[in-house]
């Protein structure tokens, strides 16, 4: 059973945004999306200061058997990145909502917050596509 | 035809099982518009007698004449064992490697390769081989792009010194890629890059490309070069003559830091000059660039026994997994080239290769001396070399070297056309295989078209 978290909020494409109540977000994949993934070892993240858009790529997590795009899902200017994947990218599979978040984001259009969806609308979308 | 191993009972019979009337049937979602057909235009097919004629015709049209050409591909002697192993079954057969349980020998093999051949580089990490020198130029030029994030530039800069073919295989491979190739000149009597030219250069670049040794066979200077591009925050690309490396420093060693990726043409260790080819493509880069490097990796790990295993690794590069996102398209590796360019490393070790490399340079020495002591015959440039130098001729070469050919010696490369500021000039190359009673033929033959020449017998 996946852990969808009730404080965050969620992308279609399976990232997560958690507001940091200073005007930046916390981004980082799913759950959903780490196990389906699989065993991550490689993480390219974005250069702090570059500018994101939402929808667009940002990141690539790389497993075992696939590399993957990470979607923005907010436009803003990266303030942070998380240094310690780059020697534990299995972080993103232990803990892809706390030590595993990938970004920290400055938000220049904080509208986008309200397009994404809560935990319940997210749930239902991963039941959805398991089907 | 023969060797099909179906007989037409087979055929039928299998076409019965899937329910089809003939095997027309099952190209029928190709538009019939689209069809090859008949392909008239082909002449008939001949019987293996007839064409081993034709083909033992060909291979006689150069057969005999001694060569002295470089110019990126050069005339080695290639010990009776290379081949005898390489043209095992095992080796000379074996398909890819992508099923690691099916493919240990193919895959050890290709990571003693990669072990040997960053060794003589001295550089951290190699792939398993692209198909020649000139596209692993283009490929690192594309990697030196995508990997520099500390300029972001799309601008390489390109000494005028590097093979003219290779500057072409590079423009045709990144011209549409938005990347800019500046060609920069190189100084008249040393025929290398002069640093303190570039003191001038603006803007960011992504990479400045270093040949080692240059077209014309003369050594750049690599340290200067190399501390004057990561100074500017470009990356640098070697591209240089493996067997070379055996005798002069190293890309690895080069400047403060090292050259940051490397490439070069691997036909020198152990590949006839098949005219043209096939031959393979080297590449090396610093371990911090790995992910970049396009092509084939073999790594080494443990099965879930713990025994030494091998494998082919870091994927997510290529293109079967990355798609449009990958290095490169490339998803293949010159396997029975880098077999017998192991076979052939293995065997002479890195005290071979320098005694051949030393062995070359004497020869082209040797045959310098005597080339310009006849009259009319001169070096170019000054400068250190290895095992190519350019000689100007009183007459243009075209026709010094369609006089040495009619006496049975390839004389050289001629330079006019890539390089017509230097006249009657062309590049000559002595390996180790050539005995001093070579040289003699070949003073003598120049000796005798000089001496007929219209234009110098008054």
């Amino acid at each position: 059973m996946n852990k969808v978290p009730s404080g965050l909020k969620y992308s279609k494409t399976h990232e997560w945004v958690e507001a940091q109540g200073d005007g930046t977000v916390r981004v980082g994949i799913s759950d959903h999306a780490q196990e389906l993934l699989g065993d991550m070892v490689f993480v390219e993240l974005p250069e702090v200061g570059s500018k994101v858009s939402a929808g667009e790529e940002c990141a690539v997590v790389e497993s075992v058997k696939a590399a993957s795009d990470v979607y923005s899902p907010v436009s803003g200017e990266v303030v942070a990145v998380n240094e310690s994947l780059v020697d534990n990218p299995e972080k993103v599979n232990q803990a892809p909502y706390g030590d595993g978040w990938l970004m920290t984001v400055r938000l220049t259009q904080p509208d986008e917050l309200a397009a994404l969806m809560d935990a319940d609308n997210y749930s239902a979308l991963v039941e959805a596509e398991a089907h | 035809m023969p060797f099909i191993p179906h007989t037409e009972d087979e055929l039928r019979a299998m076409l019965a099982v899937i329910g089809v009337d003939g095997v027309e049937a099952l190209f029928d979602e190709i538009p019939a518009d689209l069809k090859a057909g008949e392909m008239a235009a082909l002449p008939a097919g001949v019987g293996e007698a007839a064409l081993s004629r034709l083909m033992s015709v060909r291979a006689q049209q150069d057969s005999g004449a001694l060569c002295f050409i470089g110019a990126g591909a050069y005339q080695h002697h290639i010990p009776a064992v290379v081949w005898d192993i390489a043209s095992r079954g095992e080796y000379y057969t074996a398909y890819t490697p992508y099923q690691a349980e099916a493919s240990q020998g193919t895959l050890q093999l290709l990571y003693e390769y990669q072990t040997m051949i960053a060794g003589l580089m001295d550089m951290e990490v190699a792939n398993a081989s692209l198909y020649d020198g000139a596209s692993s130029l283009a490929e690192e030029v594309l990697m030196a792009v995508r990997a520099n994030r500390a300029t972001k530039s799309r601008r390489i800069l390109m000494p005028r010194t590097v093979h003219p073919n290779y500057h072409k295989v590079v423009d045709t491979i990144v011209r549409h890629q938005g990347i800019t190739v500046e060609v920069r000149d190189y100084q008249g009597d040393s025929a290398c890059i002069e640093v303190a030219e570039w003191q001038d250069e603006a803007g960011d670049l992504a990479a400045v490309v270093i040949p080692f040794p240059n077209f014309f066979g003369a050594l750049e200077d690599v340290d200067a070069l190399v501390n004057w591009a990561h100074a500017r925050r470009a990356l640098v690309i070697a591209v240089v003559n493996p067997l070379a490396m055996s005798l002069l420093k190293p890309p690895g060693q080069w400047g403060d830091n090292g050259a940051d990726i490397v490439c070069g043409e691997g036909q020198p260790l152990g590949i006839p000059l098949s005219s043209g080819g096939p031959y393979f493509g080297f590449m090396c880069c610093r371990q911090a660039l790995v992910r970049q490097m396009p092509g084939r990796i073999a790594g080494q790990t443990v099965d879930l026994e713990g025994r030494t295993g091998y494998t082919l690794t870091l994927q997510a590069r290529e293109q079967h997994i990355r798609r449009s996102k990958a290095t490169s398209n490339i998803c293949t590796n010159q396997g029975l080239m880098v077999t017998t360019a192991t076979i052939y490393m293995a065997l002479q070790g890195h005290a071979g290769l320098q005694s051949i490399a030393a062995a070359c340079h004497a020869n082209t020495r040797a045959l310098l001396a005597q080339l310009s002591a006849i009259e009319g015959v001169r070096a170019v440039f000054t400068g250190p070399y290895f095992h190519e130098v350019v000689i100007c001729l009183p007459v243009p070469a075209t026709e010094v070297l369609a006089g040495l050919a009619a006496q049975g010696v390839l004389g050289g490369y001629d330079l006019r056309s890539d390089y017509p500021e230097l006249g009657n000039a062309m590049l000559v190359c002595a390996t180790e295989i050539c005995s001093s009673a070579d040289l003699d033929t070949y003073a003598q033959a120049l000796q005798r078209v000089l001496q007929a020449h219209p234009a110098l017998s008054s």
